[in-house]
């Protein structure tokens, strides 16, 4: 037991002390995390401009709630308004004629362009009603589904965090592996009355540690920083991430037993890593992918790691959706261990 | 304190390739014993199989009577290694090594200290061992081989790269390793390092044992001339080798050398003489046997 307790206490403190380990497996990702939900979250949300030539009664009149996305100005030259348009220091110039409502815009910004198209009718039609006494027959409620109606930070922060995951276990055993094989210590440790499963145990108590605080680190940032809202059976993503950590430590104990230095073991990590990364909808959803991406992305355990997260810590899915994952991510656990255990080498 | 190691018809081939062939030896509780040879001789293939990391082709090695290569945790806690290569965990201390060291071996705290002392770490215990010189990591892959105060000690190459004020120093720990009864087995390839630590040493090459006793009788089976070094001018060539008992008589680097099996007569004739300006006397060396036993040509 003291033997256990000492070989991960001097796994911890090398990982702990190790400044470039420390970045790849917390700052890295979190950089992601920041760059990610700080861009994404305020995506749509800027006024568009909109330069009035003279009187616009509708504008003038219309209730402060429905001009809330424009940016009004007003300009008596509309020569000098249309020119500013051309250059695209505005989104739209409007002007009324009798009971004519004359809106210019230019489809340089397709997307900002029908944005104020559908805000002006929207506000002519408005005014209509009220011009007209009956009262509205029909209103329309608009409402997503699915992804679409999860804020970016609900979809990017599982993702990111099955990636972060994914890196610091697989890097820790593959390290780890080729650099006490090749300093000798593997052979030392051989040589001392312990046996094999303590080494073994230690790492993967480190490797869960790390997974631990990067979870808490992860969430704690998205929650205060973007509002990330937890739903129901968030708890069951601790079960899921031990099964993924043991299923990432395998890719990297193979890593580790295939390579002779911890160069080779790093960049074979990595390249297995990032596309990973990206095939199991990490960095973006792979709800438009073409099918037969999909089914590679079925192969891949962090995709099981990323649904089950989504599933159960932000759709709102039951305690049950990550039963599968779990299963998958144990099952690959145990064939990648076992092929990596007929590589293995004590010593160079 | 000490283990009975004995060896017989220990054989090792890789790929078709013998490189330990037919090795026997013995070696009794307290002895300081030395497995000196060229590289690829196959000693730290032998010494591999005598610690248990590897299994033999054919023959046994046993210490004490049991396998080593069965990882008996009995044994394993009786033996201490200090590998080729500075075997430490990444981005520890000095202490914290020892520590972890003690700690896989159940050894009481208490040994961190001594150990440290023993090692002359004691100001270097919070430095890592990265940051540490040559010499006293070396001493430091000592102390931990030794952390858990073993019967037995293995030493592969200890004073490997290191520089001659670190290995007299290192010489200055090593020599007390067998004082209390330790049973000690060194690899190396400084032969004077094996004529001042070891009690016996078996010369190895060609994965064959080609002489195995003490370096002193070694060097007397030898029989090799004595050389007789005085200063340039001291006597004339034709006259040095004009005396009796004189086998041959050069001009070396800045030296007069006269070479003889018969240093008594010789020296006594030199003195006659009043030849004797920058006398120096130097006898043959386990250097001199080793090179005599496995030849000059260079290997890689």
């Amino acid at each position: 037991m003291s033997a256990f307790k000492s070989l991960a206490l001097a796994m911890a403190k090398g990982f702990v002390r190790d400044k470039m380990a420390l970045f790849f497996a917390i700052v890295f990702p979190i950089m992601f995390l920041l760059l990610f939900g700080g861009l994404l979250t305020d995506q749509g949300t800027s006024k568009s401009e909109i330069v009035q030539i003279g009187s616009v009664a509708v504008l003038d009149q219309a209730p402060k709630a429905a001009l809330a996305t424009l940016d009004i100005s007003k300009e008596s030259s509309e020569k000098l308004a249309l020119e500013d348009l051309r250059k695209g220091d505005v989104d739209a110039v409007v002007s009324q004629t009798g009971d004519t409502l004359v809106l210019h815009y230019s489809q340089a910004d397709a997307v900002r362009s029908s944005i104020v198209r559908g805000t002006m009718g929207a506000i002519v039609q408005s005014a209509n009603a009220a011009a007209s006494s009956t009262p509205n027959t029909y209103t329309l409620k608009a409402t997503q589904v699915e992804d679409q109606a999860l804020e970016t930070i609900q979809y990017v922060t599982p993702g990111l965090l099955g990636w972060a995951i994914a890196m610091g276990a697989t890097f820790g055993a593959a390290a780890n592996l080729v650099v006490w094989r090749t300093n000798g210590l593997l052979r030392r440790l051989r040589l001392a009355p312990i046996p094999t499963a303590s080494i073994v145990g230690a790492r993967v108590l480190v490797s869960l540690g790390v997974a631990a605080t990067q979870t808490i680190v992860f969430l704690g940032l998205a929650i205060v920083l973007f509002g990330l809202k937890l739903t129901g059976s968030w708890p069951m993503i601790i079960p899921l991430l031990i099964a993924a950590t043991l299923a990432f430590m395998s890719i990297g104990l193979l890593a580790g037993a295939i390579s002779k230095t911890e160069e080779g073991a790093t960049g074979l990590a990595n390249f297995v890593i990032l596309p990973m990364a990206f095939l199991s909808g990490s960095f973006f959803p792979l709800d438009d992918a073409p099918t037969w991406l999909k089914t590679i992305s079925n192969l891949l355990p962090l995709k099981h790691l990323n649904e089950g997260m989504l599933d159960t810590m932000v759709r709102g899915q039951g305690p049950s959706a990550a039963v599968w994952p779990i299963v998958i991510l144990l099952g690959f656990a145990v064939v990648l261990t076992a092929v990596s255990a007929k590589v293995f080498r004590w010593d160079k | 304190m000490g283990a009975h190691i004995e060896v017989a018809g220990l054989t090792m081939a890789y790929d078709d390739v013998v490189v330990v062939d037919d090795v026997s030896f013995q070696i009794a509780p307290g002895e300081f014993f030395g497995l000196i040879g060229p590289n690829g001789a196959g000693k730290t293939t032998t010494l591999e199989m005598v610690e248990g990391l590897r299994r033999p082709l054919s023959g046994t090695v046993t210490i004490d009577g049991i396998d080593p290569a069965s990882r008996d945790p009995k044994l394993l806690r009786r033996i201490g290694v200090q590998l080729q290569t500075s075997a430490f965990f990444e981005r520890l201390t000095a202490r914290e090594q020892l520590q972890s060291f003690a700690a896989l071996y159940d050894a009481p705290r208490a040994a961190v200290g001594a150990m440290l002392e023993l090692a002359g770490l004691e100001d270097k215990a919070g430095t890592q061992t990265s940051d540490l010189s040559g010499g006293q990591r070396q001493r430091l892959s000592i102390a931990c081989a030794l952390v858990h105060d073993p019967d037995v000690v293995f030493l592969d190459e200890p004073t490997a790269s290191l520089d001659p004020q670190a290995r007299r120093n290192l010489w200055d720990v090593l020599r007390s390793l067998n004082d209390d009864g330790r049973t000690v087995i060194l690899t190396t390839h400084h032969m004077d390092e094996a004529q001042a630590l070891c009690d016996r040493v078996a010369i190895i090459d060609g994965g064959k044992i080609l002489q195995l006793d003490s370096p002193a009788a070694l060097i007397r089976g030898l029989n090799a001339p004595v050389r007789i070094s005085l200063a340039p001018g001291t006597l004339a060539l034709e006259e040095a080798r004009g005396l009796s008992g004189v086998i041959s008589a050069d001009l070396e680097n800045d030296a007069l050398i006269v070479a003889t099996r018969d240093p008594v007569s010789v020296l006594t004739a030199l003195a006659g003489l009043g030849a004797l300006e920058g006398l120096s006397v130097a006898g043959a060396s386990l250097e001199d046997v080793f090179l005599e036993l496995t030849g000059r040509e260079y290997r890689a």
